[in-house]
């Protein structure tokens, strides 16, 4: 019977991940998780051997009343950081749970106190080794989302050498409390494990975040998937494996979206001032700059408009005034779409939830691979908040750092707006050189105000 | 005894592989639009380890493993509520382009 209500529960699992293939089915999805979620907490309960109903109770209680507060109260454009968070709660509970069944093994029928199964030991270790990595590395990521850590990448001497030298030392651990399991050792595996996973993250930098909270998201799943090993339990061994391949396609989605392989990735130390040769020779090109009056005048009599969203607009919160923006375009007759690289914002699909929190209508916020093409029958590109996605140098400069990267052909639209802060490089330290171009116009100021003044000037 | 531990581990291991595959084609299926919720509603459902946690729990008294159970239990239960209410708040904004948002105009 309890393997049987198990199975239901993965079963409405996978059809929460199913339901997200599109939109209209995805509401559906997230209620077959929560059933699913239910059946697997009441299924536990029933045991025998469950009997502290209400220390349980008052412990989900106290975790559901906060977990359900952060939720409502966080801001979207927050979301990145409360993913880490709650990545970090994951692998911390994994770590709690492993303890748990090393001290009381009998409650999981793994063996007695000081001879616990060898097969339990090791699933446990590497099920605490993962847990804590997530819980350390998800801790640093949020810090570094929060902006309380800089984003920028740390690198010191001899970074991997370490890491490696740690790794080996936790595997020699693992082996030493497989054959004594002294609970001084299992400890030891915690604390060293935590260290590795703050020098994991360490030297990943700001804009490289969406993989890193895609590859956390993966390892939350895996450290479930120990747990579910140690336990003998399938429910968990699914979902911890549903959870690891999720996590693990996006750490590859992104990474492909910036060209690159998630071990440049995790090796860090992208991005930087350490490029400031190649932008030196730009220093003489004009740049044409534009105000909100003349960027209104230009969309006003235009056809059709394509927006580039990125990191900026969600930094100014611009997603409110942009929308505005945009239905005033569309009810002067201007086609109006919104273009999103797979890499803009600071985790996958960052940009679609901003732009779906504004109302914007998903049927006009485009793919990559769906709207490049049109870039050349379009007569305006607003660029807003975005950089590196949009630099052609990506295409045509080899000894550029993001030459192979996919970009969005704005350039090849016949004007485009570029909403920008000031003439600061992007993230990957690279100039770009669509500023220069005769068709580029540069709105300089904060990309809500920008929108605001468009708004207003396109009323009146 | 050990043989029938190890056939538990194979047994394991077999749900284990064909996990993974589901996992692999049921996420390449995910629209990119729609990878943000994703990452909610597997943070959320990866909080099913909230089962061995209460499993720690489970025994009268109060021994260590019952209140490492016990935090086991909260923390998962933070991640429960917030993972599925988070995903919620995102999936209710994605909306088509139908006649309330024209209304509102």
């Amino acid at each position: 019977m309890v393997a049987i209500l198990y199975l239901i529960s993965a079963l409405l699992f996978i059809f929460a991940l199913r339901g997200l293939s599109h939109p209209e089915s995805s509401r559906m999805g997230n209620i077959f998780g929560i059933i699913g979620m239910i059946i697997a907490v009441f299924t536990t309960l029933m045991f025998k051997s469950v009997l502290s109903y209400y220390e349980i109770g008052a412990a989900i209680l106290i975790g559901g009343a906060i977990g359900s507060f952060i939720a409502l109260r966080i801001e979207m454009t927050a979301l990145p950081q409360l993913v880490a968070a709650f990545h970090s709660l994951v692998g911390l509970a994994a770590v709690f749970v492993a303890a748990a069944a090393f001290y009381d093994p009998v409650a999981f029928s793994i063996g007695k106190v000081g001879s616990i199964k060898t097969a339990s030991l090791v699933e446990m270790s590497i099920g605490t080794f993962i847990g804590a990595i997530t819980f350390s590395g998800s801790v640093l990521a949020f810090g570094k989302l929060q902006g309380t850590i800089s984003g920028k990448p740390i690198v010191f001497k001899f970074q991997h050498l370490i890491n490696a030298l740690i790794f080996l030392l936790i595997i020699f651990l693992i082996v030493l409390f497989v054959i004594n399991q002294s609970p001084t050792i299992f400890w030891t595996i915690v604390i060293v494990s935590i260290l590795l996973g703050f020098l994991v993250v360490i030297p990943i930098g700001g804009a490289d975040m969406p993989v890193v909270v895609s590859m956390l998201n993966s390892y939350s799943g895996w450290a479930a998937c120990g747990i579910g090993f140690t336990l003998s339990n399938n429910l968990l061994i699914i979902t911890g494996a549903l959870v690891g391949a999720s996590g693990a396609i996006l750490s590859y989605i992104m990474s492909k979206g910036m060209n690159r392989s998630i071990i440049n990735v995790v090796l860090g130390g992208f991005g930087g001032e350490q490029d400031t040769s190649a932008s030196k020779d730009n220093s003489d090109k004009i740049v044409k700059q534009g105000n909100a009056e003349d960027a209104a005048y230009i969309m006003k009599n235009a056809d059709s408009v394509i927006i580039v969203p990125g990191y900026g607009m969600a930094v100014a919160q611009a997603q409110h005034a942009l929308r505005e923006m945009g239905d005033i375009l569309k009810k002067e007759g201007i086609e109006v779409r919104y273009a999103i690289h797979p890499v803009a914002g600071r985790m996958p699909g960052h940009m679609n939830v901003l732009l779906a929190e504004a109302n914007v209508p998903y049927e006009e916020v485009l793919e990559l691979d769906e709207i490049n093409h049109d870039f050349p029958m379009t007569e305006v590109t607003f660029v807003i908040g975005a950089n590196d996605v949009t630099n052609p140098a990506a295409k045509t400069d080899e000894s550029s750092p993001i030459f192979g990267m996919p970009i969005l052909d704005v350039e090849k639209s016949q004007s485009v707006l570029f909403v920008k802060r000031s003439m600061a490089t992007g993230y990957s330290g690279v100039d770009n050189e669509l500023f220069y171009r005769d068709n580029t116009t540069m709105l300089f100021g904060d990309a809500k105000k920008m929108c605001e003044d468009i708004v207003k000037s396109l009323s009146a | 005894m050990e043989a029938h531990s190890s056939e538990v581990f194979v047994i394991g291991l077999t749900v284990f592989f064909l996990a993974c595959i589901i996992g692999y084609y049921v996420v390449w299926s995910v629209t990119p639009a729609l990878h943000s919720p994703l990452m909610g509603v597997t943070n959320a459902i990866s909080s099913v380890i909230i089962v061995g946690a209460i499993l720690a729990a489970g025994p009268q008294g109060f021994d260590t493993s019952k209140i490492f159970g016990l935090i086991g239990v909260v923390l998962a239960s933070v991640n429960i509520f917030g993972g599925f209410l988070v995903t919620y708040r995102m999936l209710s904004m994605f909306k088509k382009k139908n006649k309330k948002t024209k209304e509102k105009e």
